[in-house]
């Protein structure tokens, strides 16, 4: 079963009046164990189209099923609850909270989980160790470069145990060091751990990396083509 | 825990911003609690000058003797009487007079005067009458001297061991007249009772009235006079048909309602006050409100529920408010003992205003722990009235939408 379906879904903006296709009548199957981009122009519509598989936002029509979960048919309350439970998120910019140090940004999403204290400091201490940063664990956002902020990001977005995480254009904002040293962290916890990643981004350095690239042009699907030399390689 | 960390750690990111806030919310909290410690110093002082020193929080009387206090209205001091209001719950103490107006006389000298016969040892625990002897000695039960109020005593040119004739109307149209020793002279704090007041011990009162054995009224002290509304209601509940229980504000409507007026103008002032700090405090939420719409977007998605992002505002907003007024309490508490250890003194009009309600113009701040907490819930509920409207626009949140704010 695939961990995310998503079933002619469409967003439409002015339906009434003037109708816009942000996305438009998409269907997608994304697998288990997945490193997939969405890739297309500006206004394409990948980024709401990731809204939308992320409970973000409501499609116009169609559904999103994750796991089992029509998540459409969710009330905005159960699907905060859905996130914090089976999504994980890295965004391009203004990823952390500011006022809590590195540790606690990772931690944090674990105490809304209601997770226990010593159950949260083992995980914190290994995601942390995961990503590189285990001499930072006590440092403010402000005080790391934009790629250890990320890579705080991607730490923080596993420590829920997601299905997937969904990252919007994470390496908009990193110099090439930055963005190549996240990306093969990410494609290390894709390889070992079996973690789905699903991108939106423009970024070259993204798309090579990816395993299957889904192209979008004004919110439809042009091409969703695979690598058939990477997956050969994950099998 | 989380939110309140997280609460009290937002307050810090713009240092500047929130200190000239908490500022702001500290002095117009030292100024609310100087005020008002002041204006229920004043209440006190006049409750303790006028009240407490004479006419006591709550008076038992034969029903008719408030409105005409003549003799008529008298009655029969009996032990059952006095038992049974001293058994009246709240009661801590009771003592009885027999009060009439007369001419004092010395010489060339006359003035008119409150003369009261007192059971000098009960009237001493219930208005401290002992402590206002200045010269000569306090009564007791059985002397045959009177005491005189200070100001009385100089207009009458006359001093302890002087001799004073009092000449008024005794019980059913007799002729009061008698020769007296002054024992001793007093000195109230209220000019207008200062001026009239003398003292004899009631059997020497009854003796001099043709009273035997009548009283005109029981003074009553309340164990904690703030219970003295509930106290006389319960007297009345206690007492005879043909007896009446007055409270201090029945008695002296002019004061109490002088008191009750100043105490709303201040509230309107304190009102005023509050409501410009509370502009303030708007602002900089609002502020902090605009500045982190994509923050509290990204916390939405990651799975923060929006309660839990609306108590972190108001976390926020009553943390800035309640710093501010802890510290302006504890810049207060210096203050205030200050002003009370030094109190304003007032003169010329002022003082002559205060001195036609009969008391002096001083004004020592009243260190009543309620003056505190009152500044501190009021700005707990301007706090969580202020973070409504940030709790309102969280809680309509939308993600995406604030995202990309």
């Amino acid at each position: 079963m695939p961990v995310i379906d998503v079933h002619n879904v469409s967003k439409i903006y002015n339906p009434e009046t003037i109708p816009v296709y942000a996305v438009n009548n998409v269907h997608l199957h994304l697998e288990r164990g997945e490193f997939t981009a969405l890739v297309g122009p500006s206004g394409s519509g990948k980024t709401t189209l990731l809204n939308i598989i992320g409970g973000l936002d409501a499609p116009t029509e169609g559904q999103v099923v994750i796991n089992g979960t029509d998540i459409t048919r969710l009330t905005p309350n159960q699907l905060i609850q859905f996130r914090l439970h089976n999504i994980g998120f890295v965004f391009q910019s203004f990823n952390l909270i500011p006022v809590l140090t590195a540790r606690e940004n990772v931690e944090f999403i674990m105490l809304l989980q209601g997770a226990p204290k010593a159950e949260r400091e083992r995980r914190v201490n290994e995601l942390m160790a995961a990503v590189g940063l285990s001499d930072k664990m006590d440092v403010r956002p402000a005080q790391l470069s934009g790629g250890q902020q990320q890579r705080v990001a991607v730490a923080r977005a596993l420590a829920s145990k997601p299905q997937f995480i969904l990252a919007d254009e994470p390496t908009a904002n990193l110099d090439s060091h930055s963005a190549t040293n996240l990306l093969d962290m990410m494609a290390q916890l894709n390889r070992d751990e079996g973690m789905t990643f699903i991108f939106s981004t423009h970024d070259a350095r993204v798309i090579e990396r990816a395993r299957r690239v889904i192209t979008l042009v004004d919110g439809s699907i042009a091409s969703d083509t695979a690598s058939v030399d990477v997956a050969a390689g994950h099998k | 825990m989380m939110l309140l960390l997280l609460a009290w750690r937002n307050l810090w990111r713009n240092p500047n911003r929130s200190l000239i806030t908490m500022a702001s919310v500290w002095c117009a909290v030292v100024l609310a609690i100087a005020m008002s410690s002041l204006q229920k110093g004043v209440f006190d002082h006049l409750v303790a000058n006028v009240v407490s020193f004479y006419t006591g929080y709550v008076q038992v009387h034969r029903v008719g003797y408030h409105s005409e206090q003549t003799l008529e209205n008298s009655f029969l001091l009996t032990d059952s009487i006095q038992n049974a209001v001293l058994s009246s719950p709240g009661v801590a103490s009771v003592t009885p007079r027999l009060e009439a107006f007369a001419l004092a006389s010395t010489g060339e000298k006359t003035k008119g005067c409150l003369v009261t016969g007192i059971a000098p040892e009960s009237e001493d625990r219930v208005t401290r009458l002992r402590s206002k002897v200045v010269a000569g000695e306090y009564s007791g039960d059985s002397s045959q001297r009177i005491l005189i109020a200070e100001g009385l005593a100089g207009r009458l040119q006359t001093g302890v061991g002087d001799t004073v004739i009092l000449l008024g109307q005794g019980y059913y149209g007799a002729t009061a007249a008698g020769k007296y020793a002054v024992g001793g002279i007093l000195h109230f704090g209220s000019p207008d009772l200062n001026d009239q007041l003398v003292f004899l011990p009631l059997a020497l009162a009854q003796h001099w009235l043709d009273a035997p054995g009548l009283a005109t009224t029981l003074v009553v002290s309340p164990g904690r006079p703030a219970d003295t509304e509930a106290n006389a209601a319960l007297l009345r509940a206690a007492l005879p048909a043909d007896f009446e229980t007055l409270t201090w504000q029945e008695m002296m409507p002019d004061i109490y309602e002088h008191i009750q007026t100043d105490t709303a103008s201040g509230a309107i002032i304190l009102a005023v006050l509050y409501l410009l700090i509370s502009f303030g405090i708007f602002a900089t939420l609002l502020m902090m409100l605009a500045e982190r719409q994509r923050e509290f977007g990204m916390l939405v998605a990651l799975g923060m529920k929006k309660w839990q992002l609306a108590r972190m505002v108001m976390f926020e907003s009553v943390f800035i408010t309640l710093t501010g007024c802890l510290l302006g309490i504890l810049v207060s508490i210096p203050l205030v003992w200050w002003l009370n250890r030094h109190p304003i003194r007032f003169g010329g009009e002022i003082a002559e205003i205060y001195e036609r309600f009969g008391f002096e113009a001083v004004f020592p701040a009243s260190l009543a722990p309620s003056i505190f907490w009152n500044q501190a819930i009021a700005v707990l509920v301007i706090g969580l009235l202020l973070s409504s409207y940030p709790v309102i626009k969280v809680l309509y949140l939308k993600p995406v939408e604030a995202m990309q704010a």
